[in-house]
């Protein structure tokens, strides 16, 4: 074989040069390889921020329920619209959730089990939202709930209160 | 003498100036030019030239494989009679759907033939995966036709899922809900992929049209090419497994 002929393979080039330099089109395929990936990942982030909406048209967050005096001392009050029980004890006012910890279904209050129900798997929950029995992992979640100078109880589902805050009125 | 004529007739078609530029191979008289025929089409070149008669036995594959392409067909075809009835949108879809069954005609069957078809290829391609696995296609030199199957299943079932939203019931939307918060639990990623998969923090319109989109145009792209993969490595790459003879008398 000819001599000339190695620089037509890859490892002919590099024994060519004597190994360990990086000759230009080594380089330059380096630079190709690099602006490909650049651009790559600029697609995939810029696919994925494209496809995260940047305006939701979805329920308001943050909504009234009327006085207090609505809602009578001991009773659970199931707000359709927004998927939220006012629970009302002798202490004062809860706002808790509705949707199921467990998978997301919507529960509803049994007056006669003194329980809230699961549809969906079983879960039952207490008055307080503390999970009674079934595959539910944490209690109904409380919202936010306050009264407005106006005597208006407001809630606010962004809101998270601890298990054991209750709004007296 | 009708038979005569009908061979005349073809004979007559065949020396046609159109029929010879469609195909230039002349009669496959010889294997060379069967052969050239198959290689000169493009829904012919897939298959094999060849195969062993063992691989074409029904108990060979109980043609699970092909049930579960034809199944696709069915659904590729059904589906698009579909769309022309559909719209992605809230409440129209389940209007849409209503008239399908109710109004537009023979629109019950096509939906119902959608819907069935659609439940037998879960069951077809487990089968054909279960098949596979127990006779031991899934091994050298399969194990990458193994791999792309199991994509296959993944996008079967990607699939059924996401057709199951678009009828925009109680059933479709509670089903669409558990699904969803399934993927929540997922650590760290779970969230921000149920928001992107639902484009919002409810199913709503948003939801609806993107699992429509990716129903009627991304899975099933995606699918025809891991097909084409598939049946390729089936036809070109190895053939079916058929076991060899000593494997057989080992087993007696």
């Amino acid at each position: 074989m000819p001599e000339s002929d190695t620089a037509t393979s890859v490892a002919g080039r590099r024994a060519e040069n004597g190994g360990g330099e990086t000759d230009r089109r080594d380089f330059l395929n380096g630079i190709a390889a690099a602006a490909l990936g650049v651009t790559g990942l600029g697609t995939v982030v810029t696919i994925t921020k494209y496809l995260s909406p940047n305006v939701l048209f979805e329920p308001p967050t943050s909504f009234r329920i009327g006085p207090p005096d609505d809602y009578p001392v001991n009773s659970v009050t199931y707000i359709a619209d927004q998927q939220v029980y006012v629970v009302r004890t002798a202490m004062g006012f809860v706002a808790e959730s509705a949707i199921c910890t467990h998978l997301g279904c919507i529960t509803q209050w049994k007056p006669e089990l003194d329980q809230i129900a699961c549809p969906c798997h079983g879960s039952r929950f207490n008055r307080d939202g503390t999970v009674a029995q079934g595959p539910a992992p944490r209690p109904l979640s409380h919202f936010g709930i306050r009264l407005t100078p106006d005597g208006n109880l407001l809630v606010d589902r962004l809101e998270i209160l601890p298990q054991t805050q209750i709004l007296k009125v | 003498m009708a038979n005569s004529l009908t061979q005349r007739s073809i004979q007559k078609l065949r020396s046609t100036r159109v029929w010879r530029s469609i195909f230039r191979r002349g009669p496959a008289r010889t294997n060379r030019s069967r052969s050239l025929a198959i290689f000169g089409n493009l829904f012919l070149h897939v298959l094999p030239v060849k195969v062993r008669e063992k691989s074409l036995r029904v108990r060979a594959t109980y043609y699970l494989g092909s049930v579960c392409f034809f199944l696709f067909l069915i659904l590729t075809a059904t589906g698009i009679l579909l769309m022309f009835y559909y719209h992605p949108a809230v409440p129209q879809a389940y209007r849409d759907m209503k008239d399908l069954r109710f109004v537009v005609s023979s629109g019950v069957f096509l939906r119902n033939l959608h819907r069935l078809a659609g439940h037998a290829m879960v069951v077809a391609v487990f089968w054909h995966m279960f098949h596979v696995f127990f006779r031991g296609g899934y091994k050298p030199p399969h194990e990458f036709n193994w791999v792309v199957g199991v994509g296959l299943l993944l996008l079967t079932l990607f699939l059924s899922y996401t057709g199951y939203l678009l009828p925009w019931d109680q059933l479709a939307f509670w089903a669409i809900t558990v699904g969803t918060n399934i993927i929540s639990y997922m650590p760290i990623l779970g969230r921000p992929m149920r928001f992107l998969l639902l484009g919002g923090n409810i199913i709503g319109e948003n939801a609806l049209l993107r699992f429509y989109v990716l129903h009627c145009v991304v899975l099933p792209a995606v699918a025809v090419i891991l097909i084409g993969v598939h049946l390729w490595r089936v036809q070109k790459d190895g053939g079916l497994t058929v076991r060899e003879e000593h494997e057989r008398e080992n087993q007696l």
